[in-house]
């Protein structure tokens, strides 16, 4: 049989562990961890998977920044004079887009963890017991930090030179980062709902592609059609990016798009978060 | 105290008794198995018994405590290992073992110590560093358990240990199994097979549509079948007719077919029956290629318990 590369056990089938019995735990047990010592030992596993599994992070980080060259460098010159002049329109849009379908990925992991019949060994553990879902956060929150980062750095190498300057762009960051922990919530509900991890990324691409795109960020909202620049107005991620870029290049922060991006965040975290809650008590 | 006791434990799955009224009393530091083929309730008894389901009826009480009111004491002292093997896989077994005895309180310095005498105890060491994805289905498993046994346990729950897994994976677990006995922790176990239940379990229970149908030792349950198992192979197969045309006479409406073409299997009272049998069948002149007296088998357990031979149609499921 295929041991993986281990050393050939003993052949009698019955083999002697002489050690085997001083490995057993005796006595009493350590008292459980605290539930900020559980959360962050949960994180400590997600920084893990980003360690083992960096392909989850590009995978998800190449397609923006093919969409980055692609528009500025087709499109740039068309849309906005230039491609150097149009990356600075695009790339906090762009760095939007790439970090809410990062998103995609708390869902999708929840989901593996659920099916893998992990969640049921941590449920089944003395912890407080919403920790596997913070612990998953707490490491999201990096992957997405990591994403921006990612995009950031293209962007300087491409020509995009933020105006406000490092403060600005960390601001910027910040509010996406907030944003994204929002609608995180949204996959970890959705991850509870639907059987499998194709579906969870499936249904999340359902509701980004369009959330994304009919957005303001790749083009100006002017040119549009009224009625959809009336849809565009109404969308969270045109104000987060409104919001992005006014943070990155200065000159008059948009603090109207700044508070509404905040309100709708705040209001998905105050709706998704206790049903996510709900729904993870739930048996399953 | 018993370590468990449920009387009248019922789940419902949409309409579906999963579990539909279980009596079980399992004495501390034995091991208990849980027979029965896939579907028949084992994995949610095990779910509720590990406060993960909560019970539309009756009650239980694990180590003292209802499952219900009291989840949490129970979560402080028992173990579970799930029917798949559940270790991360992007994780490498170290990394696996010292994440759960984080959870379990220990400090991150106990954590690493614990994960390095596990895995020299289950033979993971050359392992330890790789990720748990590249290994196979009796490393995983051996991972699983000793992921169990970080922190002391009253009682260890293993969740159908060895399903799927190569014979010597599976000799391993039970050796393990034995050993975690042998520590005076209580275990109940869940299987499909007999032979399992056999040789690990002190006592069992058979359980089919969510029902204990038989407890007691396997030796109880075997005698319930009323006798062993005798299996004929004839050649060639097409004598088998007539080879059971001459065992209908000495051994009556008992003898069915076997998977093999040419085999036959009944239900003998004894070695005087058999003895007769085969005179049987050396005067009808038929061929014997092999005459065996053994053991009941599951299936035979349980045509015996349920009248049905059902079990393959629904324990053929492979875990990877």
């Amino acid at each position: 049989m295929n041991d993986g590369g281990t050393a050939p056990g003993p052949a009698a089938p019955e083999s002697p562990k002489p050690a085997f019995q001083a490995v057993f735990a005796r006595g009493e047990r350590a008292s459980p961890p605290s539930a900020i010592s559980a959360s962050l030992t949960l994180g400590w596993r997600a920084l893990l998977k980003i360690k083992h599994v960096p392909f989850q992070l590009f995978d998800v980080t190449i397609t923006p920044l093919m969409f980055t060259l692609l528009f500025t460098y087709l499109f740039g010159g068309a849309l906005a004079g230039s491609p150097r002049e149009y990356i600075q329109f695009l790339l906090p849009g762009i760095m939007v887009q790439t970090v809410v379908f990062i998103t995609v990925y708390t869902g999708v992991g929840l989901n593996t963890d659920i099916s893998k019949g992990l969640f049921d060994r941590f449920r089944s553990l003395p912890i407080w017991q919403p920790a596997p879902i913070v612990g998953a956060l707490l490491g999201d929150v990096l992957r997405y930090s990591i994403a921006a980062m990612m995009v950031v750095g293209v962007g300087l190498v491409l020509g995009f030179r933020p105006g406000a300057g490092v403060a600005g762009v960390a601001l910027g960051v910040l509010l996406v980062l907030v944003f994204a922990f929002s609608i995180s919530w949204i996959w970890i509900v959705a991850s509870f709902l639907v059987k499998t991890a194709e579906s969870v990324m499936t249904l999340s691409f359902l509701v980004l592609f369009p959330l994304t795109f009919v957005s303001n960020i790749f083009v100006d909202p002017a040119t549009m059609p009224a009625w959809v620049r009336v849809i565009v107005g109404m969308n969270p991620v045109t104000h987060l990016t409104t919001a992005t870029r006014t943070f990155m290049h200065g000159g008059g922060v948009a603090w109207s798009s700044v508070a509404w991006v905040l309100m709708a965040s705040a209001t998905i975290v105050a709706v998704f978060g206790p049903i996510s809650l709900w729904l993870y008590r739930k048996e399953r | 105290m018993a370590a468990i006791l449920t009387t009248g434990l019922v789940k419902i799955f949409g309409g579906t008794r999963a579990v539909d009224g279980i009596d079980l009393e399992v004495g501390r530091g034995s091991v208990y198995g849980l027979l029965g083929p896939n579907g028949a309730g084992k994995t949610t008894t095990i779910r509720m018994l590990t406060t993960l389901l909560r019970p539309d009826a009756g009650t239980a009480r694990v180590l003292g405590h209802d499952v219900v009111a009291e989840a949490a004491a129970i979560r402080a002292k028992v173990s579970l290992t799930g029917q798949f093997a559940s270790v991360d896989e992007d994780l490498t077994g170290r990394e696996n073992l010292i994440l759960i005895g984080r959870l379990l309180g220990l400090s991150w310095r106990d954590a690493r110590r614990r994960a390095g005498e596990l895995l020299t105890a289950f033979e993971l060491d050359d392992a330890a560093n790789r990720q748990a994805r590249t290994y196979s289905g009796g490393m995983r498993r051996r991972l699983d358990i000793a992921a169990s046994l970080i922190a002391a346990s009253d009682l260890v729950f293993l969740d159908e240990p060895t399903t799927g897994l190569d014979p010597r994976s599976r000799n391993q677990v039970w050796d393990i199994v034995r050993e975690i006995a042998s520590s005076g922790t209580t275990v109940l176990l869940t299987t499909q097979y007999l032979e399992e239940a056999d040789r690990l379990a002190e006592r069992l229970a058979v359980i089919d549509h969510g029902r204990v149908i038989a407890e007691g030792t396997s030796r109880e349950l075997k005698a319930s079948v009323g006798g062993s198992a005798l299996h004929v192979r004839v050649h060639p197969p097409s004598q088998r007719e007539a080879a059971a045309a001459a065992l209908a006479p000495v051994l009556g409406d008992c003898v069915t077919v076997g998977n093999d073409p040419g085999s036959l299997i009944a239900t003998v009272s004894g070695t005087a029956a058999a003895a007769e049998a085969l005179q049987a069948l050396d005067r009808a002149g038929v061929q014997v290629v092999e005459f065996t007296l053994g053991q009941p088998s599951l299936d035979e357990v349980f045509l015996a318990l349920t009248g049905r031979r059902d079990v393959d149609d629904r324990d053929v499921e492979v875990v990877t």
